[in-house]
């Protein structure tokens, strides 16, 4: 272990490892034996209506609930038995937005920081080069109120990659989003992917975002019910003929 | 979309070759110190730019000191009882109540803010920090005292001009005594958080948490009076944390420590943090209970 010290990149095993994880709230099973991994460097794409169970599977891997049933891992680390090495290397963007809006840009950026136990010192550089790269550099000392739902996204993703992440869980991210601003996030995150090898875990319903090589998950009423690449999935067709096609064969079954 | 820079347009690595450098994972405690720090200045800030809660703070306990107390002058005369050596004017014994009253509307008010931060995802950016998550909690209770001290200060400056006259050397010596009442409060705060389910529930923790606690202590009338009329009262009245809050600070206004005060406040603080961190605890509490996400295993 790196213990106190260590680096967040890298490490052993796939950036994130989900085994046989089943959740319930009371009677309700929202999740059940689901399993996938997203292997280093590469953007996972986690496809499912909602109310597929897509929030609670990122609520146990952001340790917001614990795992009950299943093992979920972190570039090697079980988060049950290492949280703190497992939150470290990982970064959110949440579906819900989770920006302070009387703050600015920049304190709301400082404060994630701090949270990962980032100085100022250390963090205003990164803070700058990160709103650079979303193209929002400019809009630094304004607050979140006035910037729009595209923006803050963008500031979302800036925040996620403060304290450098090796993987990032996207919960929806373009949801209530226009066309070209859902364009813009994809695209800065896929750059993420593939200029940084940052690993992504991207969870969406919207079939358009897929890309036929994307490595893909199905995840339905809390079940895994296909995975492989996005064309693999589709068999030759459309990815949402072939969804609804599973999605039929679940319920006939 | 209003940018004029697009994100996808400057080279990504060349844009930020410090973003993408290797961080050390400051899982130690100076790292936990910034985080605290990050913390309490968050919170800071949203009270600096929430003016009219500064204000509301503020005018509640002044309304208490210049008005009721005005009108109560007469009315309650207070015979000397420690801390105090002389007889003393009203606002004057009223003045330590008051403050506590300020901790106690923000120890809730905090707790308000848990139950929004829950509400709006912002409980949730906090609980992805990797540090454990007790200790969270606490820097949530630290960020909490320190909005309620720089209210009680400001008051007491105010009281200052109304006859009150607190020894120098006393507002000094009761800063140990807010911050432990703060505490005390805030954890309450911290608990009871953990069991409203919504925002619109506040009004109930006022009714049946801020009023009862402030009215059955020794904020605003010396016990024994209340003893005169009733036995049960009094002793409701001394099983009350808060009286104990109040009067942890009113003896510290004069330089003088009330040791069984000290204990009760320090007790009810440990007991009421416990109970806010295993609700908070992802395995046990109500963050895995109380329902997940809409729709979701429906």
């Amino acid at each position: 272990m790196t213990g106190g010290g260590g680096t967040i990149r890298g490490g052993p095993g796939p950036a994130l490892s989900v085994e046989g994880v089943s959740h319930r709230f009371g009677a309700r099973e929202a999740l059940s034996g689901v399993s996938l991994a997203v292997p280093v460097g590469r953007f996972v794409a986690l496809l499912g209506p909602n109310g597929a169970g897509k929030t609670t599977l990122f609520s146990i891997v952001t340790r917001l609930y614990h795992t009950r049933q299943g093992r979920v891992a972190v570039f090697g680390h079980n988060l049950a038995r290492e949280p703190a090495q497992g939150l470290a290397r990982i970064g959110v963007v949440f579906q819900a937005r989770t920006l302070d809006t009387d703050l600015t840009v920049r304190q709301n950026l400082l404060y994630h920081a701090a949270l990962h136990g980032l100085p100022r010192r250390v963090a205003m550089g990164r803070v700058e080069a990160l709103l650079a790269r979303v193209g929002l550099l400019d809009r630094i000392d304004d607050k979140i109120r006035v910037l729009s739902g595209g923006q803050s996204r963008r500031v979302e993703i800036a925040r996620s990659l403060v304290h450098g992440p090796s993987l990032l869980l996207l919960d929806e991210p373009t949801v209530g989003l226009d066309l070209e601003s859902r364009a813009d996030i994809l695209a800065t995150v896929r750059a993420l992917v593939r200029d940084e090898g940052i690993s992504v875990l991207w969870a969406t319903h919207i079939f358009e975002e897929l890309q036929p090589d994307d490595a893909l998950v199905v995840l339905h009423r809390g079940r895994v019910i296909a995975d492989g690449t996005a064309a693999q999935v589709a068999g030759g067709g459309t990815l949402e003929a072939a969804f609804r096609r599973m999605t039929a064969l679940e319920k006939a079954a | 979309m209003t940018a004029a820079v697009r994100p996808t347009d400057p080279p990504l690595e060349a844009a930020s070759p410090a973003a993408s450098a290797p961080v050390a994972s400051r899982l130690g405690l100076a790292g936990y110190l910034v985080c605290a720090g990050g913390i309490v200045r968050r919170e800071l800030l949203r009270f600096v730019n929430q003016k009219e809660r500064f204000f509301s703070a503020l005018v509640r306990p002044l309304v208490w000191l210049f008005i009721f107390a005005a009108g109560f002058r007469n009315v309650l005369g207070v015979s000397i009882i420690p801390p105090y050596e002389t007889y003393v004017l009203y606002e004057v014994y009223v003045t330590a109540g008051l403050a506590a009253m300020i901790q106690l509307f923000n120890g809730m008010q905090s707790s308000l803010s848990m139950v929004y931060d829950r509400e709006v995802g912002s409980m949730r950016v906090l609980l992805t920090s990797p540090y454990p998550r007790w200790s969270l909690l606490l820097a949530k209770l630290a960020a909490g005292v320190a909005v309620s001290l720089v209210q009680v200060y400001v008051f007491l400056a105010i009281a200052r001009f109304w006859e009150v006259d607190v020894p120098w050397l006393g507002y000094l010596t009761a800063l140990p005594a807010f911050v432990a009442v703060g505490l005390m409060l805030g954890s309450i705060g911290l608990f009871l958080s953990s069991l409203v389910r919504q925002l619109e529930n506040f009004a109930s923790v006022m009714n049946f948490v801020i009023f009862p606690m402030f009215f059955a202590s020794s904020a605003l009338y010396p016990l024994w009076r209340i003893r005169e009329s009733s036995e049960a009262l009094y002793l409701i009245c001394q099983a009350n944390p808060f009286t104990h809050g109040v009067e942890l600070i009113r003896h510290a206004l004069y330089g003088s420590f009330e040791p069984v005060a000290c204990a009760v406040v320090v007790g009810t603080t440990l007991l009421f943090f416990l109970l806010a961190v295993v609700a908070y605890d992802p395995g046990r509490g109500i963050m895995a209970r109380r329902g997940g996400p809409p729709g979701e295993g429906s």
